[in-house]
């Protein structure tokens, strides 16, 4: 049994004055192999609680994650994660960065220098591979990140606001990169965002998470993600159905949105 | 505090000198172009000019001051009297006549010769006098012992330079001033001027020939290399201890609740201890030999570093942790690789600091009790009044301290070039 799985899960955490927090509740989804998803949501709804959950950072209260007929209990290589900035190791060389999955497996040298050669041919960082991260801009850092996460071949990858830090053009040239290495590399991705447009053109499938508590409030299948691969993604946005969908989420976002402020009002 | 007001008014002279000067030659760069400096820390650059001014000016009112061979002389303040001079004393009789005699004194350089001098034979009852004295000292003259009516015989000295005094009061004559004590006795004493006396303040060129026969011939059975490489020996031994321990015990504070639990009491109780307070017990438990020496200094460098270790652990971001697991990396293997290089800055921080603090503390320790080395040797010499060897001392201490700081710099510019960059 191929693909990942997300079985019922909820977690609640205790606070420290008695009371607690409902962070997810009862959140079943599952993904093919090879598949494309974005999760958006309003602040609070519990995305990145979920996606630590996946990668194995954090245990569920209830529920469990199964992965290829396995259970999930702890962070392993299989599941490669990608983090919005930060998470790069600056005392290393980009491609050191990039090797240091296969490092940690003991793969011969070679072998290694191989596949990190090739990942950086693919991300466009040939030319900056002995460089420091801190010496590259913030797209080539998410792109060094990028390549790392795909040197060590996981099965699934997780990408927690990878975009979330880069200026606008940047982060379009970052979205079809993404799009690219999706379809060359056919890895199951989950990729969290804030950005309702990114959501609609990088995800195959898109769920929208609703706070208190997080579970998943709707969820869609688009065309855009497999339109966009190799495509200027401007073209895309200038779909119609492109724009309905847009003004759709965004108008469910910002109903949460205002039902927080509401409670938050009630309740003051 | 004349050597004050003179070194505030070059400072404010050469402030609007060296102003005057670039305003012709200014660059225009970035910083030079911001309107707002005032509380824009970074467009406060030290000035070089200033700092050069700066430590030429420390040098010049020392030399100055102590009459220094390596000024032309008139840049010296006004020095002590040297030389010549008189006074004439009108002593008094019981019956109310009065005679004047002279007083000649010469004023000699501290270890010249003495001199003597014949004087003729003077009318009436008081007869002049001579006498020498070395600059700086001051002589209590018995005027009246040569004349033909003395003290014990009624005759009082009733003024100076035709000026009335009594017991206890003061005159200004040529070259000094005369104090009559309360038996009635002047006391005869040399204008200063504004020097220092060597015995408080030494001229720089002093300074420097007593290092170079300290270097050469060795103070109190040790030479001067001898001394302050004790000390830093004692530093170096003692810091390398103290980093072996500390730096483990803060990395297992900052991995392990039970550790840190244990710990974060000691550790934070005996962080605020000064080392200096530590000496005493010290003492009483290792005496004063070099054990009790390092075992200071590593008490000294011990918390510093478990500290910095610890901070260094908790820095680590836990985005990069998280990564690491993700790429499939062992417990160790994170230890190795992300934990140990990102705490190293941290370290190195703490190493600098715990190098100050030791330095601090063994030549405070040399003071109390030590058989050689950089403290020991001025606290020696002050017992001697050697003050030129406790300047030395006080500069090659200073030096040294800052040549351990320069090198833990350089140190970390190669070591931990990412310092500040995560």
């Amino acid at each position: 049994m191929t693909g990942l799985s997300i079985k019922s899960i909820s977690m609640r955490f205790d606070l420290p004055d008695g009371g607690h927090v409902q962070a997810l509740q009862d959140v079943n989804l599952d993904l093919k192999a090879g598949e494309l998803l974005s999760v958006l949501g309003p602040s609070g709804c519990g995305k990145t609680t979920l996606l630590n959950i996946v990668a194995g950072f954090l245990a569920p209260t209830e529920g469990q994650v199964v992965l290829n007929g396995n259970r999930v209990e702890g962070p392993d290589a299989e599941r490669g994660m990608v983090f919005q900035q930060g998470a790069l190791f600056e005392w290393m060389s980009v491609r050191e960065n990039v090797g240091f999955g296969p490092s940690m497996k003991g793969m011969p040298s070679a072998e290694k220098a191989e596949i990190v050669d090739h990942l950086l041919d693919v991300v466009g960082l040939q030319d900056f591979k002995e460089k420091a991260v801190y010496e590259l801009s913030g797209g080539m850092q998410q792109r060094v990140s990028l390549a790392r996460c795909l040197a060590n071949d996981p099965d699934v990858i997780l990408m927690d606001e990878p975009l979330g830090a880069l200026d606008a053009l940047t982060r379009e040239k970052m979205q079809s990169l993404v799009l690219k290495l999706w379809k060359e590399t056919g890895k199951t991705i989950i990729l969290i965002t804030h950005s309702v447009e990114e959501a609609l053109l990088l995800g195959e499938r898109l769920l929208v998470m609703a706070p208190r508590p997080g579970r998943i409030h709707k969820e869609y299948r688009l065309p855009f993600a497999d339109l966009g691969v190799g495509q200027d993604l401007r073209e895309v946005k200038k779909h119609p159905e492109f724009n309905e969908r847009r003004e759709e989420i965004l108008g469910m976002i910002w109903d949460m949105e205002e039902e927080i402020m509401g409670r938050s009002e009630e309740s003051a | 505090m004349i050597p004050f007001l003179v070194y505030l008014a070059i400072f404010i002279a050469a402030f609007y000198v060296v102003r005057y000067i670039t305003q012709k030659t200014a660059i225009q760069d970035y910083t030079s172009l911001k309107t707002v400096t005032f509380g824009d820390e970074s467009a406060v650059r030290s000035n070089r000019a200033a700092s050069v001014i700066s430590i030429a000016t420390i040098f010049v009112i020392w030399g100055a001051f102590t009459g220094s061979t390596l000024l032309p002389k008139f840049m010296h303040a006004p020095g002590p009297f040297v030389g010549d001079t008189s006074f004439t004393y009108t002593a008094e009789l019981p019956d109310g006549s009065t005679d004047d005699a002279t007083v000649y004194f010469h004023v000699h350089e501290t270890n010249a010769e003495p001199v003597e001098r014949a004087l003729e034979d003077s009318e009436g009852f008081a007869k002049d006098d001579f006498a020498a004295v070395a600059m700086w000292r001051s002589k209590l003259l018995r005027v009246d012992r040569n004349d033909d009516v003395t003290k014990s015989d009624g005759a009082q000295v009733v003024a100076i330079d035709g000026q009335a005094i009594a017991p206890g009061e003061k005159v200004d004559v040529a070259g000094g001033t005369v104090t009559l004590s309360d038996k009635g006795t002047p006391n005869f004493q040399p204008s200063t001027g504004w020097q220092m006396e060597p015995i408080w303040l030494p001229s720089p060129e002093a300074v420097v020939k007593r290092t170079i026969d300290i270097a050469s011939e060795g103070f109190q059975g040790s030479t001067l290399w001898e001394h302050l490489g004790f000390s830093l020996y004692r530093v170096v031994l003692g810091f390398v201890l103290g980093a072996l321990v500390g730096i483990p015990l803060g990395y297992a504070m900052g991995l392990s609740d039970w550790f840190r639990g244990w710990f974060d009491p000691i550790v934070e109780f005996m962080r605020p201890v000064p080392p200096l307070a530590l000496i005493p017990l010290v003492i009483i438990w290792a005496g004063i030999g070099e054990t009790g020496k390092i075992i200071l200094l590593f008490l000294a460098a011990l918390w510093i570093m478990a500290i910095a270790a610890r901070s260094g652990v908790s820095g680590v971001k836990i985005s990069k942790v998280h990564a690491a697991y993700s790429l499939g990396a062992s417990k160790f293997q994170i230890m190795r690789h992300v934990i140990v290089p990102n705490s190293l800055p941290e370290i190195f921080t703490g190493a600098r600091v715990a190098m100050g603090v030791c330095w601090g503390t063994v030549v405070a320790a040399e003071l109390v009790a030590a058989e050689k080395g950089a403290g020991k040797m001025i606290v020696a010499a002050s017992k001697f009044q050697n003050t030129d060897i406790v300047i030395m001392g006080i500069i090659l201490i200073g030096i040294i301290g800052f040549g351990i700081d320069v090198l833990m710099r350089y140190a970390e510019k190669v070591l931990v070039p990412w310092k500040g960059k995560g």
